[in-house]
């Protein structure tokens, strides 16, 4: 998409501009509705997706390569390991703690109640984190073979090194 | 109809726009419009959904159907080209079962109970047993959690209930009750990324250089 969309729009000065305004609010909005997703609607699978739409404008606006370049592989690799890794790592704390797996009592015995809310936020961060990374991945690679395959995306990697 | 119902007008109105959405998705041959239709498709049924006051469900759809699909759509339109060919003839043996399918549907859903229905199983059988549950809920104490003001008759807030219990049943449901779905959901998730990268991923900055005179070659020819 870098290919035909970016040359486009890296002349639209009031889209850039805009964009860069819009992100940090729907940042925030993404992380209210991971954080807040035990208490109301939403939760880490909406969330991450809305993270993603932040960081996947961003990649529109400025370029598939750009967004690489703040955004590198190995933080979304990770953070796609990270987040599976979390959920089943609390899971598996409260099976070695002496409970049941994913029960999440065992977090706080002395407070079932608060322990599974503080369980349940875990695992929707977890969630969250791998789900906002798995799209950013499918959207620089979506990109990144599209502009390959036309030769743009190795222009601006020669250029670069 | 004997008074008016704006629920009613409303749900009618927005129904009506999906069905021309969704037909002129299919009809269009501009694929890029069709694509922007899928989008306003999406937003149409996050209306409806919320207007059915499924407001998890109508946030899932507005995010993903509405935002990433579209995204993801466009990238591949640009690989795609931005026509779809010329439509073939319909095919009548197709159309017929289809229809049939279609036909078969809708009379299953009039054995389904009515919406909002306060008999229906849904309301008698599992849920209220779910809504009392003790599991997660401290015993001996029924107040708010520790640091939390002690409950106001006048002005109830989230927080007073809370009682150990996820205010918000659907995630209760799916982080509690069906943990490990969700679990293996994201585990799915991240398959879907891992298999990405081993498909479509360019390993080395090496193989780019090699298409990159590949490309000049090309072009030159």
């Amino acid at each position: 998409m870098s290919g035909f969309v970016d040359q486009e729009m890296r002349g639209q000065t009031f889209l850039r501009v805009v964009a860069k305004m819009l992100f940090p609010f729907i940042l925030v909005f993404g992380v209210y509705v991971i954080t807040h997703g035990e208490l109301g609607p939403g939760g880490g699978f909406q969330g991450g997706v809305i993270l993603a739409a932040a960081f996947i404008l961003y990649g529109m606006i400025m370029g598939a390569e750009e967004l690489e370049r703040r955004v590198p592989r190995w933080v979304t690799d990770a953070a796609m390991a990270l987040g599976v890794l979390l959920y089943a790592g609390t899971g598996l704390h409260n099976l070695l703690a002496g409970g049941a797996f994913l029960d999440y009592t065992m977090l706080g015995p002395d407070r079932p109640g608060d322990a599974e809310a503080l369980g349940m936020t875990l695992v929707e961060y977890g969630v969250g984190i791998t789900v906002c990374s798995v799209m950013i991945t499918i959207y620089i690679q979506v990109c990144e073979r599209a502009a390959t395959d036309v030769g743009v995306f190795t222009r601006v990697r020669k250029e670069r090194r | 109809m004997a008074e008016f119902d704006a629920i009613f007008v409303i749900d009618a109105i927005l129904l009506l726009l999906v069905a021309v959405t969704a037909v002129a998705v299919i009809q269009l041959r501009s694929l890029f419009s069709a694509t922007m239709l899928a989008g306003v498709y999406s937003l149409l049924m996050a209306l409806v959904w919320s207007n059915m006051h499924a407001l998890d469900v109508a946030f899932t759809e507005a995010a993903v159907g509405a935002g990433i699909s579209t995204v993801l759509l466009l990238g591949a339109l640009v690989k795609t080209g931005r026509w779809s060919k010329p439509s073939r003839p319909i095919h009548l043996p197709a159309l017929l079962i289809c229809v049939l399918t279609g036909g078969m549907l809708i009379y299953g859903t009039f054995d389904m109970p009515k919406f909002g229905d306060a008999n229906a199983p849904i309301h008698t059988y599992r849920v209220p047993k779910l809504l009392d549950q003790e599991v997660g809920k401290v015993p001996h104490r029924r107040g708010p959690p520790l640091g939390h003001p002690e409950p106001d008759p006048e002005h109830p807030h989230p927080h007073d209930d809370f009682g150990g219990h996820s205010p918000n049943t659907v995630t209760s449901l799916l982080a509690s009750y069906r943990g490990y779905d969700t679990m293996f959901e994201t585990a799915v998730i991240f398959t879907a990324g891992i298999s990405l990268i081993l498909l479509l991923r360019r390993r080395r900055d090496e193989d780019l250089v090699i298409e990159q005179d590949e490309f000049d070659r090309e072009v030159q020819s």
